[in-house]
């Protein structure tokens, strides 16, 4: 398999041809994710909402430093499923997982987990961005001192570093007293990456990290999406199918059958949309297509 | 034509409404300020009243709030943040709190008083003292300033709460540093609607922090109210009209600035934390 190239070029060369206002940062990819190795395996995952269940009887494996997209209609449990992830699940008092997911030795369906370290290997970006109303700099600094780092030059390292990953570091370094609201949709959901970032996971679950942008902050997310690969395992929930395509290496498609979702397709993104295996898929695909 | 006879009629009712209000205040301002003057303000009273000044009753007000302020605001805190946090939608023991504390902040303040003087003088043994009328304004004001700062907290935008979580924070970080700090402009509201109900009570101080008028040398001691100076000097004491208007006048005052205090601090203490774009 082969390592996706950026839809566009950050280098400094190039520029002209693709006016695009922001640079990102230098963020180290590692390596291509040629020799597929489960990061998390999830067996016979359901999750249901008041007894009732919304996501079957899901198995497949995240590949490690591979991007992952989840497809598939509105309503399917796609986000139901990344909450199963990192047990976001926990907070809706009426949901119930069943299965097993295996990270590292634990299963973290039945085994008894330190949610809050958990967390910090498994960082989420949500659909609306949703940056603190606190300065920009607290914004980091605030989940770093609450991870136990007590050092200021190595909280203002990391923060620094982060920035400029995400491609904020330029834009915003005059300004990181101010408050994040201030800041642009686009350059919002970049400060919600960096703050994950910041924390250094090592697998990111983001649930439609582009739907509530403009196309251009979507175009720079969906790059900085794109240079994770190898570094940090992605997950990513998208109804933009070109862009499942552009970006993923892996990629599965959630459907409801009798109003329950299921997985009916699971495997290599080129695979999946250009040979589907079944007819759900190609029919959803081309659908989708137009 | 329909809109501008509603437009009409609005303003006839805000027109109104001020009119009663600023005529209520000039009324106290004018028979008030003629009497109100430094020595009012720091001499005893003399002659339950007519002569003298407001001393010792201001520094018992000033006691029973601090009283009422420092046991209810950590209380009332803690009770909102455990209903609008910490509990599940529909828990019995929830709701009923919630029902109770309805019920609560409707019951008129004389019975507080008979409560406050059953509970708080007689049982523990507190006495007729500022202690006593302390607790029991803080049993008053602390229904309405719950209910305000719970719904101050649920207001608080979840995507924060799910944010803070899902980077692995503990819930009580993200409610310290996050949505106690966004809900302060409800809490500096309860706050301000508590201290003013607090400051204007008579009926509940009556029977629990008593009337004397001398200058209070503890909490224990009891202590005269503003507002019961006010109430005494108009109904029992004849030829007290001056200094009963400019008592009220100074209660005023005080009030307002209350409100400004409690917004201050409530800013400092908490607000400073979040920056709203
Ligand atoms: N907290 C909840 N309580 C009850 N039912 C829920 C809850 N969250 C989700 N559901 C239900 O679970 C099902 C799956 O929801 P989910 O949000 O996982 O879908 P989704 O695939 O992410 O959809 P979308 O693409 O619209 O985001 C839906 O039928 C939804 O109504
Ligand atoms: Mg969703």
């Amino acid at each position: 398999m082969t390592q996706k190239q950026p839809p566009y070029k950050a280098d400094k060369d190039n520029q002209d041809e693709r006016a695009i206002p922001y640079t990102l940062g230098n963020l180290e990819a590692g390596e291509p994710c040629c020799i597929p190795k489960a990061h998390l395996q999830v067996q016979n995952l359901s999750v249901s909402y008041n007894n009732i269940t919304v996501l079957d009887d899901v198995s497949l494996d995240i590949h490690k430093g591979c991007i992952t997209a989840l497809i598939g209609p509105s309503g399917c449990g796609k986000t139901s499923f990344l909450s199963a992830l990192n047990k976001l699940t926990d907070l809706t008092a009426s949901a119930e997982v069943k299965g097993s997911i295996l990270f590292d030795t634990q299963n973290l369906v039945s085994d008894k987990i330190d949610v809050m370290a958990l967390r910090r290997r498994i960082g989420m970006i949500f659909q609306q961005p949703n940056p603190f109303p606190l300065s920009i700099w607290r914004n980091l600094d605030l989940p770093l001192r609450e991870h136990g780092f007590r050092n200021k030059s190595v909280r203002r390292k990391k923060i620094e570093k982060s920035l400029q990953d995400v491609g904020l570091w330029d834009e915003v370094k005059d300004r990181l007293q101010d408050s994040a609201l201030a800041l642009s949709g686009g350059q919002q959901q970049r400060l919600c990456i960096a703050r994950a970032l910041v924390l250094e996971p090592e697998i990111l679950l983001m649930d439609e990290p582009c739907s509530a942008l403009d196309p251009i902050s979507s175009c720079v997310v969906e790059e900085l999406i794109l240079r994770l690969q190898g570094k940090y395992t992605v997950i990513i929930v998208t109804h933009n199918l070109a862009q499942a395509r552009r970006i993923a290496n892996y990629a599965a498609f959630f459907w409801m059958k009798e109003r329950v979702g299921k997985l009916i397709e699971f495997g290599q993104c080129q695979h999946l949309f250009e040979t589907p295996k079944d007819d759900l898929t190609a029919a959803y695909i081309s659908g989708a297509k137009g | 034509m329909a809109d501008q006879i509603f437009k009409a009629v609005i303003l006839a009712c805000t027109a109104f409404i001020g009119l009663v209000f600023l005529w209520i205040l000039g009324e106290v301002v004018v028979k008030g300020i003629s009497h109100l003057s430094f020595s009012f303000l720091f001499d005893a009273p003399v002659n339950s009243g007519r002569a003298g000044g407001i001393a010792p009753i201001l520094v018992s007000t000033l006691m029973i709030i601090i009283v009422a302020v420092s046991v209810s605001v950590p209380l009332g805190l803690g009770v909102a943040v455990w209903l609008s946090e910490f509990t599940k939608q529909g828990q019995k023991f929830a709701t009923s709190t919630r029902l109770t504390l309805d019920v609560l902040a409707g019951i008129p303040s004389i019975v507080y008083g008979l409560f406050g003087n059953a509970f708080f003088c007689i049982y523990l043994g507190l006495g007729f003292s500022i202690l006593s009328g302390g607790l029991t304004l803080a049993c008053m004001i602390l229904p309405i300033f719950i209910r305000t700062c719970e719904m101050g907290l649920r207001t608080v935008n979840d995507s924060w709460r799910k944010g803070a979580l899902a980077l692995g924070m503990t819930r009580t970080a993200a409610i310290w540093h996050i949505l106690l700090p966004s809900a302060t402009p409800a809490i500096i509201a309860g706050l301000v609607l508590g201290i003013g109900r607090a400051t204007a009570e008579t009926a509940a101080l009556i029977f629990t922090s008593g009337y004397v008028d001398r200058m209070p040398e503890s909490f224990m001691d009891s202590g005269r109210a503003l507002a019961v100076h006010i109430y005494d000097l108009s109904m029992n004491v004849t030829g007290g009209d001056h200094a009963a208007y400019a008592t009220a006048l100074t209660l005023i005052i005080l009030i307002v600035f209350f409100n400004i205090m409690a917004q201050f601090m409530m800013d400092q203490w908490l607000g400073r934390k979040v920056l709203s774009s």
